[in-house]
């Protein structure tokens, strides 16, 4: 099963990159006010039983794929 | 005192740091990262690169290399650790060291001499050093801007201005114990006259001169 998993910085923790896209897209006349890059990761899991997906998926966020210390996450199990 | 150098695939100034250990009057030696055993050895220093790559996150797959569960040992035994630059990184990915690392505020790759303040000597990076003592050593890092939501570091080397963001303007930053400590300029890179400065060297010696367990 496919899963999605987003990585999203915290908001209160700067982005020194989404900060550089923002004055570029400034730059050209666009009005943002402002951009953050996030992380996607696909995951092929393998199995059928969507909450022991979700589980198991939470668990590689919480070792590995995330940083507790900067980062949120939000896993998309298809229905 | 006997120094483990640890080398990751991927890490770069595992060499340097031999030689500058040893040229401080330690004994260094070479270790591989799937090494399950560093019973022989007094510390250890994780050297900078890029250890796997730096894939995910810089230090984030390292961090579960078979040689940290020694290297957690030996910091939990009050030994000391030294991660430098990326070593720094991963020592923080590791949980041994608070916060984490984003990119430059300016998104620069920095590679030039800065200079650091000495601000705690209560560390094993900076026991040979004096407070408020000024040194010039290299920085080489992009994602060096430290980050700590809890607050919970101990800054123990300031940066003299504010190349990169860095909270606190922290160049190097010990656990509470003072025997883990990670700094992001490279002493190793400034221990000999011949490289443009040896204000590294009295940093080598503080780890050399550590107490066996803090």
């Amino acid at each position: 099963m496919r899963v999605r998993v987003e990585i999203t910085r915290r908001p209160e923790i700067a982005d020194p990159e989404g900060n550089t896209i923002r004055r570029a897209l400034r730059d050209l006349g666009h009005r943002v006010s402002e951009v953050r890059v996030d992380r996607v990761i696909h995951l092929d899991i393998e199995g059928d039983d969507r909450a022991e997906i979700t589980a198991a998926a939470e668990r590689m966020c919480r070792e590995v794929l995330a940083n507790p210390v900067l980062e949120d996450f939000t896993i998309e199990v298809p229905s | 005192m006997k120094i483990a150098v640890i080398q990751f695939p991927g890490t770069n100034c595992e060499h340097d740091v031999v030689e500058a250990v040893n040229g401080a009057g330690g004994k260094a030696e070479l270790v591989w990262h799937r090494a399950t055993d560093l019973s022989g050895f007094d510390g250890v220093v994780l050297p900078g690169g890029f250890a796997h790559g730096d894939y995910l996150r810089t230090g984030a797959i390292a961090r579960f290399s078979p040689v940290m569960a020694e290297v957690s040992g030996m910091a939990g035994a009050g030994l000391p650790v030294l991660g430098i630059c990326n070593g720094f990184q991963i020592l923080c990915e590791a949980g041994l060291l608070p916060g984490a690392f984003i990119a430059n505020r300016d998104l620069a790759f920095i590679c030039r001499f800065v200079e650091v303040e000495v601000t705690s000597t209560d560390s094993i990076l900076t026991g040979a050093a004096l407070v408020g003592q000024r040194l010039r050593i290299p920085l080489n890092s992009y994602q060096g801007n430290w980050v700590d939501p809890t607050h919970s570091g101990k800054v123990v080397l300031r940066y003299v201005g504010d190349p990169n963001g860095s909270q606190d303007g922290a160049a190097a930053v010990a656990n509470e114990r003072g025997n883990v400590v990670g700094v992001m300029p490279h002493p190793e890179r400034a221990a000999d006259e011949l490289l443009g400065s040896d204000h590294g060297r009295i940093l080598l010696e503080g780890l050399l001169q550590a107490p066996a367990a803090v």
